[in-house]
């Protein structure tokens, strides 16, 4: 079998874009998703139980739906419904942020929940307010535990981002099968896109595990 | 000090304090005792609004905690309380554990805070590991730092339960020692301990519980020596 290097250099410019945008998409999925995630934490873990309802199910929907389905309906439903055209980017950002929020949302109730009852209640006894003891007291430490799941997560949300090549957004495997398309080859585009999608993975995971040990108390 | 009124709590239809009077003179030390589950976690949890008071009124320096107006976040910082568990704040050095709730409660700034902790581990003996953090301390060592992150507030009353039962037998001397300290520098406190020496050393009085009633109040001489009630008797010969 020949490889084909030349084509992959031809190539380049055009992975570097997908790339460049793959990594937007990625970060501005995680940002928005994190944040939404922290209120439909609160929101769920409410003591209303009416109140903490929809959040429970914004959290059952978002999770109990393939991705798939979720991008192509607000690419082509929701998106148009609000903006009377489509657009791509916007979509898969949106897609990206609201289904991160929905696993960003449980793993922020877990990792608040992890925190010793005792934990509270001595922060309490200390004349603290609640708010000030979560911010204080609990968050921070509940930050640390979740930070390994939310690692896995935001790895997750990476590569889901290349299902936004079905709505044409120009990102990492959109060109990967501009490429294919193009030379009818499947080996070169699949592989350095792989490849790719490797090492933003991976950077990614030992980033986490640097701020990881940074936390790290004796 | 403290008058505790007809006190019931209930958790759902277990009723765990059945009808509990109790008054606490300035200075006083009460020790509590008595069977597990008898409700003395309880008791002291409900005196600092730890738990909902499901009926009967505490008062606190006067003020009463079940009265919607009174604002319990500033009525527990005269109360401190020292758990079984210690609850430490691991993410945080021993003298931040310390200065955490009198700079962020009190405003007070980090340089008041730092030198006031500095000086209540001293009182503990814990000086040099004002930089370490809880989880590389032994467990008498976290319980003084407990006591000296509760005393940061400056409360005129401490709670205490159960302080040394989480403690290796050789560790608890060190933590009794500093509650004496305490004792005889005239803090009130009321001690839910089985530690009878404690008792009979710095003991003012000694309640004893049993199913979520108070049985029998003395002295700790005339109630460990000359129990009245069967149900003390009882208890007594089980752990004497
Ligand atoms: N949060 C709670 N919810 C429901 N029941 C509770 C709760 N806390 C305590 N109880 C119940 O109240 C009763 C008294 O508990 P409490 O902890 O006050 O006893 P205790 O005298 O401190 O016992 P121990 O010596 O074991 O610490 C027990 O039957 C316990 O199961
Ligand atoms: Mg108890």
């Amino acid at each position: 079998m020949d490889f084909r290097w030349d084509l992959i250099v031809e190539y380049a410019p055009l992975f570097l874009k997908g790339t460049l945008l793959t990594i937007g998409l990625s970060i501005a999925g995680i940002l928005i998703g994190t944040v939404l995630g922290l209120f439909i934490g609160l929101g769920k873990m409410m003591r209303k139980k009416l109140w903490a309802l929809p959040f429970k199910w914004y959290i059952n929907f978002f999770r109990g739906t393939p991705f798939m389905v979720q991008i192509l309906l607000i690419h082509f439903a929701v998106v148009p419904a609000f903006l009377d055209t489509t657009n791509a980017i916007l979509a898969a950002i949106l897609a990206l942020s609201l289904n991160s929020a929905a696993y960003v949302s449980e793993i922020f109730r877990a990792g608040i929940q992890s925190i010793n009852r005792g934990q509270m209640e001595a922060a309490r006894s200390l004349g603290m307010t609640h708010g000030q003891a979560m911010k204080y007291v609990i968050l921070p430490q509940a930050f640390k535990r979740m930070i390994p799941p939310l690692g896995n997560e935001f790895i997750v949300l990476i590569k889901d981002s290349s299902l936004a090549a079905l709505i044409a957004a120009p990102e990492l495997m959109y060109w990967g099968r501009a490429m294919q398309g193009q030379y009818m080859r499947a080996w070169e585009p699949y592989l350095t896109a792989t490849v790719i999608y490797l090492v933003l993975t991976l950077s990614l995971s030992s980033l986490l595990s640097l701020l990881e040990r940074r936390l790290a108390t004796e | 000090m403290i008058e505790v009124k007809s006190l019931k709590k209930s958790f759902g239809t277990n009723e765990v304090l059945k009808e509990i009077n109790v008054t606490v003179k300035p200075q006083e030390v009460v020790v509590v005792i008595g069977p597990s589950g008898s409700g003395k976690s309880t008791f002291l949890r409900c005196i600092n609004m730890l738990e909902t008071i499901t009926d009967g009124h505490v008062f606190i320096e006067g003020t009463d905690l079940t009265d919607k107006k009174t604002d319990i976040n500033k009525l527990r910082t005269e109360v401190g309380m020292v758990f079984q568990q210690f609850n430490l704040f691991p993410h945080k050095k021993v003298i931040e554990n310390i200065m955490l709730a009198p700079m962020k409660v009190r405003k007070v700034s980090a340089e008041k805070a730092r030198v006031k902790g500095l000086g209540l581990l001293r009182k503990v003996g814990l000086v040099d590991k004002a930089e370490a953090y809880p989880d590389s301390l032994s467990g008498g060592q976290k319980q003084r730092v407990a006591i000296a992150r509760a005393l940061a507030m400056e409360p005129n009353i401490m709670l205490f339960d159960e302080p040394t039962s989480a403690l290796d037998p050789e560790m608890v001397g060190e933590v009794l020692e500093v509650m004496k300290q305490l004792a005889k520098d005239g803090m009130t406190m009321v001690v839910v301990t089985h530690e009878m020496g404690f008792a009979k050393e710095v003991g003012d009085r000694v309640l004893f519980m049993d199913g979520g009633l108070i049985v029998e109040e003395n002295t700790p001489k005339e109630l460990f020596d000359n129990p009245q009630e069967e149900r003390t008797k009882a208890f007594l010969s089980k752990i004497l």
